[in-house]
């Protein structure tokens, strides 16, 4: 392969040749058009960390006026739904079988115990461990009623300190508000890096790469040549994305569609350099399909912080999500809806997705080269 | 014995090929072991930026609490009110408190002080419980100041069942299982068909004597294998490296596990015999598979959905093999309700299956 260089008349063939390639194939649209809007649909639908109505049993032992009373209160919150008993052993089966999520015991001397504060806790909460994230809900919002309920009953003398709080950027707390545009980066990763694994190893796979190869157009060429067509569809997939967050499920867009732009676009460059890096290691659609959801969805769901928060990882760990490019781009994008363009926060965040790219980029090269030699 | 050879066939091309057999356990591992212990929703590190105009005691006392306090990470102190907005908005702490100068003498007076605290809305899962923790302090402390101390005594006692600690991991690992698991079965068998018929050998099969249904079960035995072993194997790990308590029953527990198979195979291969190419196969998987996991109960809990949604999470294997692994891992769920999670994923295994069937019977002809 003497005479290379690189030859932007070339690239343009080429970049005509792939994006026929991409119109004709009806997989490439649906993938870019239908895949996203289904995710969406199912990650807006389905993702909620808004709990209520936790299924609970509240076990009346007593025949106090008070312990009624605090019953009603479990009964009255949005939070809870009760199932009351009377006799523990009723709701404790419910909890194993996992029809309930915990119970709460009023205990028989609970009008004794509210009189002396010595004579130990007023109640008794139980949770279902098996689920740690709502046993801790259960537990927190069960100690919360009866405070409540004591601090009204005694009076309710204002607290000697109190916490005004305020949540900016989104006042009522709408957990879709936080998930839906975390959710356009993961969805984005799939379509980015498996489009690609898949179409590149597809013609590995098949041998056109060879053919492809052979002619005069540098390595370099061909690559970008693939890329540019997918890169055209991802911006649309985003841009579609974007426009059922904000239209059909109410998330505000406070920030500019040009920022929009910006950042889908530099987070493309990572996710599509990673399916080329993909689809350069393995030549099979098989292991290609499986690489791309093991190394792009999976770890971009589980540590970009668009459902578990960074900071609460063990530090190893964090040290690792600094590679997974879908970290930048959750940040960026629930700024750009939810607070606005704050550039100080997205230009760290593009050079960052920009360097993982050139990273794989890098590794591809040195890939590519290797394959062909041999 | 035709089925037999088809069968020993189907397993040489699928299972003895060193790098795909290799990507079946190596990096579903991995991901088992890296991915699980991402997924915490305790709230740890908070960082808190906190702006104290009043020079007082009383505040300082307060801060010095909010600081010692085990979930926060750095606290920031700055002198103006715009810093904490600018490090809300950049994202550099989660929560900024504001005490405005006449905390102490408020506090002094017996007066009620009130203390702003601006929580980052983009974060409102961990600002939530970052609240919490906050008002806990803020309560104690409130609390000592005006000598009405509840005696040291809580007003609720609460115990966790089946796992005490809350320790997240014995929750998330069972959960990864089953989505990986879920995807090599789908991703195996969904291939299995398109492969044939994009590589022309489909045309093969039609000429030999075996019949559709012959077809469709050498076609998923491999991945019935797969998926079998990779359960097992992940369980053992699970329970022997993570230290999981295994209270329920484990041969239920293997009953449903083969179930679980059963279904994952019938839904890879209706899509397989649906789809022309392989990678329409794998698109449809995905396609398929991110769905159940969305549903499944995994991320957020199912009954946050809305009922209709609810509904169609009864048609995703994964969210019934989801049920009775976290029911037999940590705590003894009864039989009966491991039946009642058991039977749709026979349902949904014989409709798929039977579909399967017909399409390959219809493209036969």
């Amino acid at each position: 392969m003497s005479g290379m260089g690189f030859s932007v008349r070339r690239l343009g063939g080429l970049v005509y040749k792939e994006s026929l390639q991409v119109l004709r194939d009806p997989s490439a649209i649906l993938v870019t058009f239908a895949l996203p809007t289904v995710l969406m649909l199912v990650f807006a639908f389905a993702l909620s960390l808004d709990q209520r109505n936790v299924p609970i049993g509240v076990v009346l032992e007593s025949d106090g006026a008070d312990a009624h009373e605090l019953a009603a209160a479990f009964s009255g919150t949005r939070f809870f739904e009760v199932t009351p008993a009377r006799d523990r052993r009723e709701v404790a089966e419910l909890v194993v079988s996992g029809k309930l999520k915990g119970f709460v015991v009023i205990p028989q001397d609970f009008d004794e115990r509210l009189k002396e504060a010595s004579r130990g806790s007023l109640v008794q909460v139980i949770t279902d461990g098996s689920q740690p994230n709502t046993a801790s809900f259960v537990g927190t919002y069960a100690s919360g009623v009866v405070a409540t309920w004591v601090a009204h009953r005694d009076g309710a003398r204002a607290p000697a300190i109190s916490l005004e709080p305020r949540f900016w950027f989104n006042p009522e707390l709408n957990s879709r508000h936080f998930l839906i545009p975390g959710a356009i980066a993961i969805i984005m990763t799939l379509i980015g890096t498996l489009l690609t694994a898949m179409v590149v190893a597809r013609e590995w796979e098949r041998g056109t790469m060879e053919a492809v190869m052979s002619t005069p157009a540098t390595v370099l060429e061909i690559l970008l040549g693939k890329l540019v067509p997918y890169f055209g569809l991802g911006l649309i997939a985003t841009f579609g994305c974007a426009m059922l967050a904000t239209h059909a499920f109410g998330v505000p867009m406070r920030g500019s569609y040009f920022a929009l732009f910006i950042l889908s676009s530099a987070f493309l460059v990572p996710s599509l350099g990673q399916g080329l890096l993909i689809s350069a290691s393995s030549h099979s659609q098989l292991v290609a399909s499986q690489l791309a959801a093991q190394t792009g969805f999976l770890p971009a769901f589980m540590l970009s912080g668009f459902l578990f928060e960074i900071g609460n990882m063990p530090g190893w760990l964090q040290t690792l999500t600094y590679l997974i490019p879908a970290r930048y781009f959750v940040a960026s994008l629930q700024t750009v809806f939810l607070t606005g363009d704050v550039w100080a926060q997205f230009i760290p965040n593009i050079l960052a997705m920009l360097a993982v790219g050139a990273g794989f980029f890098l590794l591809v090269a040195r890939n590519t080269h290797k394959s062909m030699d041999t | 014995m035709r089925l037999a050879a088809q069968i020993i066939k189907e397993m040489l091309v699928n299972i003895f090929d060193e790098q795909t057999r290799l990507s079946f356990i190596g990096p579903p591992l991995l991901q088992l072991c890296l991915l699980s212990y991402a997924a915490t929703m305790e709230v740890r590190n908070v960082d808190i930026a906190v702006f104290n105009e009043d020079a007082g005691r009383a505040s300082h006392e307060l801060v010095e609490r909010i600081g010692a306090a085990s979930f926060v990470g750095d606290v920031v102190a700055v002198d103006r009110a715009e810093t904490i907005s600018r490090l809300v908005d950049h994202r550099d702490v989660l929560v900024g408190i504001h005490i405005a100068a006449d905390f102490s003498r408020d506090v002094a007076a017996g007066r009620p002080a009130s203390v702003q605290v601006l929580i980052d809305g983009r974060r409102g899962n961990s600002g939530q419980i970052a609240l919490s923790y906050l008002q806990n302090i803020a309560k104690d402390y409130g609390a000592e100041l005006s000598g009405s101390g509840s005696g040291g005594m809580p007003q609720t006692e609460i115990r966790n069942w089946f796992n005490e600690n809350l320790i997240y991991l014995w929750f998330v690992i069972p959960g990864m299982a089953g989505i990986l698991v879920m995807f090599t079965t789908l991703v195996v068998t969904a291939l299995s068909i398109a492969k044939e018929r994009e590589q022309g050998t489909f045309d093969q099969l039609l000429v030999s004597p075996s019949s559709p249904m012959e077809i469709v079960i050498a076609k998923s035995m491999p991945a019935f294998v797969i998926a079998i072993g990779q359960a097992a194997l992940m369980i053992t790990v699970g329970a022997l490296v993570f230290d999981i308590p295994l209270a329920g029953s484990i041969p239920l527990l293997f009953l449903a596990v083969v179930l679980f198979g059963f279904s994952l195979v019938g839904i890879g291969l209706m899509l397989s015999a649906i789809c022309e190419t392989q990678q329409q196969a794998i698109l449809s998987v995905f396609a398929v598979g991110y769905p159940m996991i969305m549903i499944s109960g995994f991320a957020t809990p199912v009954e946050n959905m809305p009922d209709w949604l609810q509904t169609i999470a009864e048609g995703s294997p994964l969210k019934h093999f989801l049920v009775i692994i976290q029911g037999s891992f940590t705590k003894a769920m009864p039989p009966l309700e491991i039946f009642a999670n058991a039977w749709p994923m026979v349902v949904i295994g014989i409709i798929t299956l039977s579909l399967a069937m017909v399409i390959v019977k219809r493209k036969l002809q």
